[in-house]
């Protein structure tokens, strides 16, 4: 982050415009850094984001995919929604972009430290839920046991899938794949992620939960959490509001008096129980 | 305390204008006053209650280049404009002043600081004139400040027969006052001059605010908000004229070559402001938008800055065009909310 003006992007170069999902909305982009100094100036934690800067289009805040513990390089995985996203997907190899973060609050991943961790994610918004998973196996040995339910409406929808394949075969990982709709050749589960959770989320006890998905799929899994016995400081969220400037000061992203660029995105259920209910 | 003559000062005026950016309040010809650089004292309006737009305009203006940038061989270049340099500001109403210490605290928060708004700031000397006869509109002083409130300001001036009462309030301000002839103000002067601040003080007191913001507390869910916003056109008249109000959009203009990130003011009362790629709005309808309105300024802004995000200055109670009155309208949540727990 410029220090002097957050306002001011760093140039980056596109790596690689990859298409993650069987309809084509989904694609990561694999971002390089053009100055060396950026890019030990760009210090950041999984549930992070950043704004990407599509020259000619404008910028859009993106979840980073990647985890700092893949250096050189920052993922974004992006849905196709509007005029920045459609551009991005346009681009080709080789592109120059920039990006400005790295803002917002990441997930806590040193109070995770000794404590065991169920990720659970559905769409798109698995992201930055990837950037954890990878952030807590490349430090294996901080963390108790590590669960991931991951959930899309059918097979091709699911992000990283050979990255999922790997994860599948480690011992050290509990990963409970699920879709809506099976097809040919899945050997996954078939269900919502809500009914999933409610079978293969750990006890409670010295347990943090952390939830990024769709607005349904959060609304349902939440009370099986609770049902379960985790209390609200220990189920995380990511929200997403739209946003401008991500520090704070173009107004919009507030609920309450916190704004969940600067002040989030990452929140505890507690801290958002005692924000309106406003997003 | 010194006094200045009125034709010492339009002197002085004359001469500051040649040397530095001077803003101060001008006649149109359809008699709106407003600031504009001026080149001497002559253009500067003699009478008016308040600017039509508030100042923050010379410091956060509607449109502004962030900075432009060419995309070469080597990755985007990028080009910050020159920081506009010293000027002052003369004549501005206590009301706005305060509404920039406000800002302040918005632009540079507690993670990150705006170097636009900023470096405008720490540039600029703010001489200000206190108001003899405060706006049927104004109540500065239920909300904290007041018709000569000097708190904002680098110098305040306050009128007196042939002359100015001239009190410096920071060494920017001694020291631009350095450059003036002055006099000592004489007993009978300062008695008739506080008499006057006490009677406008008085009747800028209009707002008794006493409990609102514990009942905002609570108030989130309140069906007053049904009711309060029936006749608001989400025209956001009200938020581009409030010194206060700061949002502002981001848009790029240009090609993937070349061109520039400008920042635009925005309304958190427009239905696109907080709407989602996805098609989900949090604040869909004018209730949870104009309740937004109320709640930044007398609820949010007190718990993350703690003070009341309107300096009273009346303008948004001047120009809406259905005449929806702040003033009723806090009225309306003292009279039928209920202090509460929050949320
Ligand atoms: C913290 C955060 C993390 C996000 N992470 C991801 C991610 O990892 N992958 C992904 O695909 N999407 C993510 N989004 C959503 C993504 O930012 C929007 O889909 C995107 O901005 C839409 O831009 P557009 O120009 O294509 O759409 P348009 O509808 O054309 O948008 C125009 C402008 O509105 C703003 N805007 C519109 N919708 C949103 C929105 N939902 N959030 C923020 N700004 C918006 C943008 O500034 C955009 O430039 C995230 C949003 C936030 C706030
Ligand atoms: S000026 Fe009046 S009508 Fe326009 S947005 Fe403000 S309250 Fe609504
Ligand atoms: S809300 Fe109205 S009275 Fe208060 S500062 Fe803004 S424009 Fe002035
Ligand atoms: S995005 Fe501007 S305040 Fe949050």
């Amino acid at each position: 982050m410029n220090r002097e003006n957050p306002y001011l992007p760093v140039p980056m170069r596109l790596e690689k415009n990859f298409v993650e999902t069987s309809d084509r909305n989904i694609r990561t982009f694999t971002l390089s850094f053009l100055n060396q100094a950026d890019e030990e100036a760009f210090r950041y934690l999984p549930g992070q984001f950043a704004e990407v800067f599509v020259p000619g289009k404008g910028e859009s805040p993106f979840g980073m995919a990647s985890s700092p513990t893949e250096p050189g390089r920052l993922k974004f995985s992006v849905n196709r929604a509007g005029v920045v996203t459609t551009a991005l997907h346009e681009l080709t190899e080789g592109a120059s972009l920039g990006v400005r973060g790295p803002l917002g609050h990441p997930y806590p991943v040193e109070p995770f430290k000794g404590k065991n961790v169920v990720i659970i994610g559905g769409g798109f918004a698995f992201s930055t839920l990837r950037a954890l998973t990878v952030y807590l196996l490349d430090r294996r040995a901080d963390y108790g046991n590590i669960t991931v339910v991951y959930g899309a409406r059918s097979p091709g929808l699911l992000l990283y899938k050979e990255e999922l394949a790997g994860w599948a075969q480690r011992d050290d990982l509990n990963l409970v794949t699920t879709v809506d709709r099976g097809e040919e050749g899945w050997t996954g589960r078939v269900g919502f992620v809500p009914a999933v959770t409610k079978e293969v989320a750990p006890p409670p006890d010295n347990t943090y939960a952390v939830i990024c998905g769709p607005p349904v799929m959060i609304k349902f899994t939440l009370p099986v959490l609770r049902e379960a016995g985790y209390p609200d400081e220990r189920i995380i969220m990511n929200l997403e509001m739209r946003m401008k400037c991500g520090l704070g000061m173009c107004g919009r992203c507030n609920i309450g008096e916190k704004y969940v660029c600067k002040d989030g995105p990452v929140f505890t259920l507690a801290e958002l129980g005692r924000l309106p209910n406003e997003f | 305390m010194k006094k200045v003559k009125k034709e010492d000062l339009a002197a002085f005026l004359d001469r500051l204008a040649s040397t530095r950016t001077v803003y101060a309040p001008c006649r149109d010809g359809e008699g709106t006053v407003d600031f504009q650089r001026v080149t001497g004292a002559a253009e500067i309006a003699d009478t008016y209650g308040n600017t039509r737009l508030s100042i923050k305009r010379l410091f956060l203006p509607q449109t502004e280049t962030l900075f432009s940038y060419r995309n070469g061989e080597d990755g985007p270049v990028f080009d910050v404009p020159a920081r506009p340099g010293p000027a002052v500001v003369f004549g501005l109403r206590p009301c706005d002043a305060k509404s920039l210490g406000m800002l302040d605290g918005v632009f540079a928060n507690d993670q990150y600081t705006d170097p636009y708004f900023t470096g405008r700031r720490a540039d600029t000397v703010l001489v200000g004139l206190g108001c003899v006869e405060p706006c049927s509109t104004c109540f500065c002083t239920s909300v904290g400040g007041g018709p000569f409130d000097p708190s904002g300001l680098d110098v305040l001036l306050s009128e007196v027969p042939g002359g100015y009462l001239a009190e410096a309030r920071t060494e920017a301000g001694a020291s631009l006052l350095g450059g003036v002839p002055l006099l000592d103000a004489g007993s009978d002067e300062l008695a008739a001059a506080a008499a006057v601040k006490e009677e406008a003080t008085r009747k800028a007191d209009t707002l008794p605010l006493a409990g609102l913001k514990e009942r905002l507390d609570g108030a989130f869910d309140h069906p007053v908000w049904a009711k309060i916003p029936e006749k608001c056109l989400d025209c956001g008249i009200c938020t581009f004229l409030c010194p206060t109000c700061h949002c502002f959009d981001v848009c790029d203009e240009g090609t993937a070559v070349a061109g520039s990130r400008v920042r635009i003011w925005d309304s958190c009362l427009f239905p696109l402001y907080t709407l989602h790629a996805s098609g989900h709005n949090p604040r869909p309808t004018g209730r949870e938008r104009y309740r937004q309105r109320v709640m930044h300024k007398f609820r949010y802004f007190v718990d993350r800055l703690g003070c009341t995000a309107c300096v009273g200055c009346g303008r948004c109670v001047v120009n809406c065009p259905v005449n929806l009155d702040i003033r009723q309208v806090v009225g309306m949540i003292r009279d039928q909310v209920e202090a509460g727990i929050r949320p």
